[in-house]
């Protein structure tokens, strides 16, 4: 049986790449898989848990949690086909209106 | 007005109830309804001042009427007491302070009765006379309105029973007298004149008032009736010094009033008002109120010191010498009879210095000099309508032009010489009779002076304006209706009036008027032969002189200096000037204007200055502190939001590194 704290550093590890992600790309789609990354790390870590203390809850969380994932990938990814529809574009940075 | 109706009105009613308690002799309807002859002129003059110029003919309607209805109720008191109707007294309580008990009241006793008929026959004279003299005068309403008021006045100081209420009258009549001698005022020296008057006669009537006080005083604050105050004076209760300063500034008045020396100085001056004002105010009936009042209040004056009577007999026997003389050099016809009646102002006050025998003589001459002084004053009043001009030099040959005129002078001049049978004849020679069975051979000797002097003068100027020939411009026409009937009648008068006084007709006059028993007229054929022989003296060498008109008057070339002297009278009108006009009015006056531009704008700059300041003060805290606040807490927002916004970058990424960020502080603190 894998340990848990190899579980948590993976799931870290996971969860940094996917803020990196978030934070760093300009790519709005990238943005998105990076988001579903931090999910997963997430996942990640309920399932490592749910091991650990030997308890299904957490699993039908992260069941929940892919589910969800699912239906907001769908709503932003066609917010990026929108974006682009609009600006021929899907970098982030130029999204800026909203401001001052 | 509706206040004093009503008071009159109860007066009346209550009078009717006390008739029959007050006289022995029952007072019949005319006496105890005296209180009418003031209140109808001033009935009338608030008609003629509230409808007059509504009404046609200006308004002289309604003085006519009122002064005639209390002619007709004059004439009826004066009847019903010649017939033994007897004194009455009706009075109405007015108000209290403390024991002090003020009343309304009428008086009506001989002195009263006769009094009444003098000043409404004059009066009713001058106004029907101004409807001439007036015509088209701009203030035509409200001169008619004054002479009412005048004429009401007068008549409340005659009949008042109480000094408070003589008091009253006599200051409406100052103010009258004002108002009148300024009517004219857009010529400065009619209105200088009138503040003379005014404020000469206020020098008398200072004292007066204090004598007045004095009086009440004397009651011990219990009355201000005339005749209780007698009673209580005449009793002794008072000592007989008090008394005598009591009457001698009571006599203040009367030199004020009736212009004796040394306040006579304003009666020629008077003569700047319209020539009918003249005749009524300033020489029949007004200046004679100074004599009613000494004659009114005579008891005082003969409970006191015998040297206070003497005192009103000097004081009479200057200004009667010193006017007359006056009278000689005056080229201003007007002038010629103020001094004339200064002069028999002082026969009146003379008389009545002699004491009680010298009473009814006084009052006698009051009453016929009313009469020939009115018609004198009203022909000289027509012959200035005639010729425009004042002055005699102007004058001459008018005896052609205007007869009527003419011959109601003569009978006039005749009266004031003295000339038998006329007026003045019979009160002269009744002065006369009363100096020498009194042995005052000093006053004897004035009146006979005097009465030389006055038909000297009294010749001279109805020479020199009906004699020779016309000097003047204009073209002299008689005067109209209005103006010569009152003349006739008054001449008429002047022939008559004197029998009333007459020792062979029983003297009725001495009945009417008298202190203590009836005075026993008796005819002296010395004493008459006296006063003829001096008129006559005076009229012959005024004829001599006069009787051929020269371009200088022969009298400046025989008078030498004294000529001078004359023309500036006596200087005391420079003296007054010099001692108390000219000090008062450059150095109180402009000290007072100094108080007025320092001390009093002063105050009013420095209170303005204060206010600026102020309100400077409060404008720059309102600027700065209150607006100061409001705006810099909006620049504060404003800076502040301006730097704020730039938070707001739309870079969503951005906002998730804060957000991570504040995740990664919060869990930094919660994991410490």
């Amino acid at each position: 049986m894998i340990r848990l704290p190899l579980v948590l550093v993976f799931s870290a590890l996971l969860f940094s790449a996917g803020v990196y992600g978030v934070l760093a790309r300009r790519n709005a789609v990238m943005v998105l898989m990076a988001i579903e990354l931090m999910l997963n790390a997430v996942n990640v870590n309920l399932v490592g848990f749910s091991a650990q203390l030997r308890d299904v809850g957490p699993q039908v969380f992260t069941l929940f949690v892919i589910a969800v994932a699912a239906a907001e990938v769908g709503i932003g990814l066609a917010l990026v086909i929108l974006l682009f529809r609009n600006r021929a574009s899907i970098n982030v940075d130029e999204v800026n209106l909203l401001k001052w | 007005m509706v206040d004093l109706l009503g008071i009159l009105a109860a007066e009346g009613a209550e009078a009717g109830a006390e008739g029959a308690e007050h006289a022995a002799a029952a007072a019949n309807w005319f006496a105890q309804h005296a209180w009418l002859i003031p209140l109808l002129p001033f009935a009338s003059g608030a008609m003629t001042l509230f409808f007059g110029k509504r009404t046609p003919g200006e308004g002289a309607v309604y003085g006519i009427a009122g002064v005639g209805a209390s002619f007709v109720l004059s004439l009826g008191v004066l009847l019903s007491f010649a017939q033994g109707g007897g004194a009455y007294e009706g009075t109405i309580e007015w108000f209290s302070i403390g024991p002090l008990h003020l009343e309304l009241g009428i008086l009506v006793d001989g002195l009263t009765a006769a009094m009444v008929v003098v000043v409404t026959s004059v009066s009713f004279m001058v106004h029907v006379y101004s409807l001439g003299y007036m015509r088209g005068d701009v203030r035509f309403t409200w001169f008619y309105t004054v002479l009412s008021l005048f004429t009401g006045a007068m008549l409340v100081v005659v009949v008042s029973n109480n000094v408070l209420q003589l008091l009253v009258g006599w200051e409406i009549m100052g103010v009258c007298s004002y108002l009148l001698i300024g009517h004219w005022f857009e010529e400065p020296v009619n209105s200088n004149a009138a503040i003379k008057a005014f404020l000469t006669t206020r020098i008398g009537d200072v004292p007066m008032t204090f004598g007045f006080f004095a009086l009440i005083a004397a009651t011990g604050f219990a009355t201000t009736n005339i005749v209780e105050t007698q009673e209580a004076i005449a009793s002794g209760e008072v000592t007989t010094s008090f008394v005598a300063v009591a009457a001698l500034m009571l006599f203040g008045g009367t030199i004020g009033k009736s212009a004796q020396f040394p306040l006579h100085v304003w009666l020629p001056d008077a003569m700047a008002g319209p020539t009918p004002v003249s005749a009524l105010i300033h020489a029949a009936t007004m200046v004679a109120a100074g004599v009613y009042l000494v004659g009114r209040l005579f008891e005082v004056f003969v409970a006191a010191d015998p040297v206070v009577l003497t005192i009103v007999a000097i004081v009479a026997t200057i200004t009667m010498l010193g006017a007359a003389v006056l009278a000689i050099v005056q080229d201003d016809i007007k002038r010629v009879l103020a001094y004339s009646t200064l002069s028999q102002l002082a026969y009146m006050v003379a008389g009545l210095g002699m004491g009680e025998e010298g009473f009814t003589a006084g009052f006698f001459h009051l009453f016929t000099h009313a009469f020939f002084k009115a018609l004198l004053f009203l022909c000289a009043g027509a012959v200035i309508h005639a010729v425009h001009s004042n002055y005699m030099s102007d004058m001459g040959g008018l005896r052609t032009k205007m007869p009527i005129t003419f011959w109601t002078m003569v009978i006039g001049s005749l009266a004031l010489a003295g000339i038998f049978p006329f007026a003045g004849f019979w009160s002269k020679d009744e002065l006369l009779v009363v100096a020498r069975d009194t042995n005052t051979t000093w006053l004897l000797v004035a009146f006979l002076v005097t009465a030389a002097i006055t038909a000297f003068y009294t010749t001279r100027m109805v020479l020199l304006t009906f004699f020779g020939t016309y000097q003047g411009h204009a073209e002299p026409h008689e005067a109209p209706l209005s103006m010569t009937g009152p003349l006739v009648l008054l001449a008429a008068s002047t022939s008559l009036v004197g029998f009333l006084g007459a020792p062979q007709l029983g003297a009725v006059f001495g009945q009417w008027v008298h202190i203590g028993q009836p005075h026993e007229a008796v005819f002296q054929p010395v004493m008459a032969a006296a006063g003829l022989a001096v008129a006559l003296f005076g009229i012959g060498v005024g004829w001599v002189m006069y009787r051929e008109r020269r371009v200088t008057d022969p009298l400046e070339t025989r008078l030498g200096p004294a000529w001078g002297v004359l023309q500036n009278r006596y200087y005391i009108d420079d003296l007054y000037m010099a001692a108390v006009v000219r000090p008062i009015r450059d150095q109180v006056s402009s000290a007072t204007y100094w108080t007025n531009q320092n001390v009093l704008d002063g105050l009013v700059n420095g209170a303005a200055l204060v206010a600026r300041a102020s309100s400077r003060l409060i404008i720059w805290i309102d600027r700065n502190l209150i607006d100061g606040t409001a705006n810099g807490l909006a620049q504060i927002t404003g800076t502040s939001g301006g730097l704020l916004k730039y938070l707001q970058s739309g870079n969503v990424q951005w906002y998730a590194v804060a957000l991570f960020t504040g995740v990664i502080v919060l869990a930094a603190l919660f994991i410490r």
